[in-house]
């Protein structure tokens, strides 16, 4: 069998939609997209239809979509944008303990700056309370940052219903949505969304490339300083190929968004149940329904997470894992901390992310391998070995 | 990121199991961290005839454990005694920086298997 990529949330495989619609622009449509000759203006037109199907795709206007180089430069400039653009309206910024990285070390470099960030914490799924978003507003509230689903354990955040409180206080709402789309609806209006980040190689399109969607009339400083390029609030030479593929890429995953959703919930559903029915001492991370298409996310007991990724890797299956090895640091998975898991059940946790790429021998094959792989690394375990002894966890 | 020497004692490991009837133990690591390792030795006239570990953790520190065991089996018990995580290390082809810990671990887990053996055998301690 070939190899089994299961880190679609890590990135995707190029659709090859997205593949032969960039093709062009690295050939005959080379222009710069700012030149005013007929070899600039056919590369502007190229990404002015891009940015119309990008904009149809989130329900938005074309002129509130910015491209940029991906999610994480969309969330910088989102937050840090809109908190130095407001900043004398007030300093203080809301966002969730389970964002990602982009998000969650962006406001802490801007409480350096003098910024207020109050960090919500989530429910054992992973959830954001909207109570407690509305609890956390004051006077001081310009911005609000809250994911629409999370990138590790799936979960969708009640995204339309904290855009309807930022709504209500005249706060200005982003959301990251770079999980999001491309995998279930995005709706920029029902979401009462004032800005939103996406990324391209999250849903088949090219890595490099991403947009910031920015509501008219909401007051963001620019980012990249420079040329008068995306209506003078993001300077430099547009990526025309990127920017192409992301929207052939985009305009694909939209139109099969829903048949997609049926397939990849069958076998995200299908893993899970294998999982938690085969191996003793397994737990669902996130919300059971509430929950990305393509995510799995499982914490498996007596058991290291890099140590697990390394085995199924050697039986060619690609996926990853929140354990501390696998971060760099010596602490696991914020999210997986955020939502109650101990550090040694952290450790152990697994995520199989799908993408329309994988079928349901891939899903079978995975439901053969990993038992085996588990017991093997629980039989060289000496915590396995306590715990059948009934001894605690942790040793000395 | 990891040699191959590495990878070879990740996916075959030597000398994993326990002994049963071992005259030393040592466990080290915590769970929180991430690594538990648990070696099990049998000393005869002073020398390691046996050496087995069980290890809950990454790659490095199942590598690591296994190299130490191997590096230990049938050697003396003050020569056990001197195994640095470094020499472990470099048995390895060298671990990635953020991985050093796991050979300290390794390091750490022989001698508290041959400290334990010692506690019970004193008189062997005065030889060291």
């Amino acid at each position: 069998m070939d190899r089994i990529y299961m880190d679609n949330a890590a990135t995707t495989a190029i659709a090859p939609e997205a593949l032969a619609a960039m093709l062009p622009c690295f050939g005959q449509v080379y222009g710069n997209a700012s030149s005013i000759h007929s070899t600039g203006r056919d590369a502007r037109k190229l990404v002015e239809e891009a940015r119309r199907k990008i904009a149809d795709a989130l329900g938005a206007k074309p002129g509130e979509i910015y491209f940029t180089s991906g999610g994480s430069e969309s969330d910088n400039w989102a937050i840090k944008g809109a908190a130095f653009a407001n900043r004398r309206k007030g300093n203080h910024i809301i966002t969730s303990s389970i964002e990602h990285h982009a998000v969650l070390h962006t406001c802490q470099w801007l409480e350096k700056q003098g910024f207020e960030v109050t960090y919500l914490p989530v429910d054992e799924y992973g959830m954001v309370r909207t109570e407690d978003v509305e609890k956390a507003i004051t006077d001081q509230t310009i911005l609000i940052s809250i994911m629409a689903a999370n990138n590790e354990i799936g979960t969708i955040q009640p995204v339309a219903e904290i855009g309807k409180i930022a709504k209500a206080h005249k706060i200005i709402f982003h959301c990251d949505a770079v999980q999001a789309v491309g995998a279930v609806p995005v709706n920029v209006d029902s979401w009462n969304v004032d800005m939103l980040s996406l990324s391209g190689h999250k849903f088949h399109g090219p890595k490099g490339v991403g947009a910031l969607y920015i509501r008219s009339g909401v007051k963001v400083e620019p980012f990249l300083h420079g040329g008068a390029q995306e209506r003078g609030k993001r300077a430099s030479t547009e990526n025309v190929p990127g920017i192409v593929g992301m929207a052939a890429a985009l305009e694909k995953a939209v139109n099969n968004l829903e048949e997609n959703g049926i397939r990849l919930t069958y076998l995200r559903d299908k893993l899970i149940k294998g999982i938690l029915e085969n191996i003793p001492y397994t737990r669902l991370n996130g919300h059971p329904l509430q929950r990305l298409p393509g995510n799995v996310n499982v914490s498996i007991l007596y058991v290291e997470g890099e140590a697990l990724l390394l085995r199924l890797d050697l039986a060619g299956i690609a996926a990853s894992s929140g354990s501390a090895c696998t971060s760099g640091s010596l602490d696991p998975s914020h999210v997986l901390l955020a939502i109650g898991l101990p550090h040694e059940v952290a450790h152990g946790s697994l995520r199989l992310s799908l993408s329309d790429v994988n079928t349901e021998e891939e899903v079978d094959e995975v439901l053969k391998v990993l038992p085996r792989i588990v017991s093997t690394l629980r039989s060289m375990s000496p915590m396995y070995d306590d715990f059948l002894q009934g001894k605690n966890l942790t040793a000395k | 990121m990891y040699s191959e020497k590495v990878m070879d004692h990740f996916s075959n490991p030597r000398n994993v199991g326990e002994i049963p009837g071992a005259n030393g133990v040592g466990t080290v690591g915590n769970a929180k961290c991430g690594d538990i390792m648990r070696m099990f030795l049998k000393v005869e006239n002073g020398i390691i005839v046996d050496v087995k570990f069980k290890t809950f953790g990454c790659g490095a520190a199942i590598a690591t454990s296994s190299m130490a065991t191997e590096m230990v089996k049938g050697k003396s018990l003050k020569e056990a005694l001197q195994l640095t995580n470094k020499a472990v290390a470099e048995a390895l082809d060298g671990l990635p920086p953020v991985k050093m810990h796991c050979s300290l671990l390794a390091e750490e887990a022989i001698h508290a298997a041959v400290e334990d053996y010692l506690k019970n055998h004193p008189e062997e301690a005065i030889d060291l």
